[in-house]
């Protein structure tokens, strides 16, 4: 077990590098300079070149690079060319929106597709399993912006139970906070939700068809009480993988929900950033969430091995 | 089998709209006319029209055939660049050819796709063009990973060691025997990409980086009908039927062709 850590963590620490080499890369060719770009066209080129000293862009790029990358692995993720202010502060702001709005999905659509994938695979062939599989083949072709949209309509616009957007910050309470997230962790439940159920119902089938399952009936089980007591507990290996994948898909993904519902998060972040051309902003926050996909990824693959021994070999 | 059918068909049906609207539309979508804004579905205007008095119906055609050429498009780059890639990785299994290659997708992987792909329009301007190489990026993974896997599985067979003892290299086969083996797979994983791409593209456009105005898109029509949506819900309404259509159909297809041309294949259901 530990072997197979530290060699997968090898293989962790190399793909930060790559994929901070990648970020640092695909910004250096960004047309324009971010000094000038903020001092407007009637600068001096005085002051251009002061402000390029002190934001460090006179340095060379693999001086920059280091600067940056050594400053993330303490905390520092640069200063915000448009706001002038630390970035990770404005990131630890964005995350009090993004990590509660991708949690509460992630308990959605945990909540919701566990028991329906459970009740496909026990009712295989029959006209439930089908009439569920048709609901999730819906709800994957769904776009989620669009879905959240007609949530607008329908709860915000029509019956005016919650705000159509905004978020009133958690100052205001718990529950207005939640208030504001309800709609929008609904909308990215929905085909996170459909995809889950699809797994864990084929993962399930899966399992029953294996031989200790034959062997717990066999022995009596009932083919509920084998899915309940045995199955079940083999079939979550894959779906956990899956609920993992998508937390990190979530956390970064929520970007075009996040704009319908004009939400303060990490994606929304991004986005101005990119358009004001913050490009320190966009650099560490991508860096931030491509950190944290793969450290997801990470944690995932030593669970599975530390559930299932059979996998330290490969 | 139904599934097959009726999924073909919607996506024969959205195919031909879209030719269509490369001659014919009901109305031109670059023409505004203001004194016909905002009116709900009627004779004249099938699905009625925007706040510039534009036709519903012939805007949803033009971006019918934007979604599928781009999506069309980001498919085709995801196989000339992602099949020779896992073709060569599975020809030298172990090696460092495929394990570079390997830890490469596994890379492109790891970056939140809409992201990066958001990043890309953004730092090189939106554009279809640019929108079909941010989500073909991601469409190269894929398939080098699907073809790797499936040809590991084709090359201890013996037909392989045959080719191998008459004296063809690892390149040759590869072409020759390898891939018209992989052309069931290759199929079925195209058709699920490209719904995939349907989607991306819209929450794209949706944004403001995907066709730029004045060509119609399906995401930018969402965007449009947004702050509309309380007083003209149609607006926003056959948009998203249209992409959820397509995509319904793209997938329902995909099904049924996995399971025509080959039992065996099990879907990889992914986020």
């Amino acid at each position: 077990m530990l072997r197979y850590a530290s060699s997968r963590l090898v293989s962790l620490a190399l793909s930060l590098v790559v994929a901070s080499a990648v970020i640092f890369l695909m910004l250096e060719v960004v047309p324009g300079d971010p000094a000038s770009y903020m001092l407007g066209l009637n600068a001096r080129p005085e002051t251009v070149a002061a402000l390029r000293a002190e934001l460090g862009l006179d340095a060379s790029p693999l001086a920059r690079y280091l600067a940056w990358t050594g400053g993330m692995l303490h905390g520092d993720f640069g200063i915000s060319y448009a706001y002038r202010t630390p970035v990770a502060g404005m990131v630890l702001d964005r995350l009090q929106v993004s990590l509660p709005l991708a949690l509460l999905a992630l308990a959605l659509s945990t909540a919701t597709a566990f028991p329906i994938g459970i009740w496909a695979a026990a009712r295989q062939g029959t006209a439930t399993d089908a009439g569920i599989m048709a609901a999730t083949q819906l709800g994957v072709a769904i776009p989620n912006f669009w879905f959240a949209m007609l949530l607008v309509l329908v709860f915000a616009v029509r019956l005016k139970w919650v705000s159509a957007g905004g978020f009133p910050g958690w100052d205001a309470g718990l529950w207005p906070g939640l208030r504001a997230l309800i709609l929008p962790a609904v909308a990215l439940a929905l085909p996170q939700a459909a995809i889950l159920s699809r797994v864990m119902r084929s993962a399930l089938l899966e399992t029953l068809g294996e031989d200790f399952v034959r062997t717990a009936r066999a022995k009596g089980l009932t083919r509920g009480q084998a899915l309940r007591r045995h199955a079940l507990r083999n079939a979550l290996i894959p779906v956990l993988t899956i609920v993992g994948l998508q937390f990190a898909f979530l956390l970064a993904g929520a970007i075009i929900i996040e704009n319908v519902f004009f939400l303060p998060g990490l994606g929304r972040l991004v986005f101005q950033a990119i358009s004001q051309r913050d490009l320190m902003v966009v650099k560490s926050v991508v860096m931030l969430l491509v950190v944290a996909v793969i450290l997801v990824n990470f944690l995932v693959d030593l669970a599975y091995v530390a559930v299932d021994p059979r996998l330290r070999r490969r | 089998m139904r599934g097959l059918v009726l999924g073909g068909m919607v996506v024969a049906v959205v195919a031909l709209a879209a030719l269509l609207s490369l001659i014919w539309t009901p109305y031109d979508v670059t023409a505004l006319d203001i004194a016909a804004k905002l009116r709900p579905p009627s004779a004249a205007h099938w699905l009625g029209t925007d706040h510039f008095g534009r036709d519903v119906l012939s805007m949803l055609l033009v971006g019918a055939r934007v979604s599928i050429a781009v999506a069309l498009v980001a498919v085709g780059i995801g196989l000339a660049i992602g099949v020779p890639l896992g073709l060569v990785a599975a020809a030298r299994p172990g090696t460092l050819v495929d394990e570079a290659i390997m830890r490469g997708n596994d890379l492109v992987f790891a970056f939140p796709s809409l992201l990066i792909a958001i990043m890309i329009t953004a730092v090189f301007g939106p554009s279809a063009v640019n929108a079909i190489i941010a989500i073909g990026i991601f469409n190269v993974p894929v398939f080098a990973r699907v073809v790797r896997g499936a040809a590991l599985a084709i090359w201890p067979r013996d037909f392989i060691l045959a080719a191998r003892v008459a004296g063809k290299g690892r390149a040759r086969i590869s072409v020759e025997h390898v891939l018209p083996n992989l052309a069931a797979l290759l199929v079925v994983q195209a058709t699920i990409q490209f719904s995939l791409g349907i989607l991306a593209e819209a929450g794209l456009s949706y944004v403001g980086l995907g066709a730029q105005p004045p060509t119609p898109s399906w995401g930018r029509m969402l965007a449009e009908s947004q702050t509309m949506i309380a007083f003209a819900p149609w607006l926003a309404l056959f948009p998203g039927l249209a992409i959820v259509l397509t995509v319904l159909g793209l997938n329902l297809m995909g099904d049924g062709l996995r399971d025509l041309l080959d039992p065996r294949l099990r879907r990889r259901v992914g986020p």
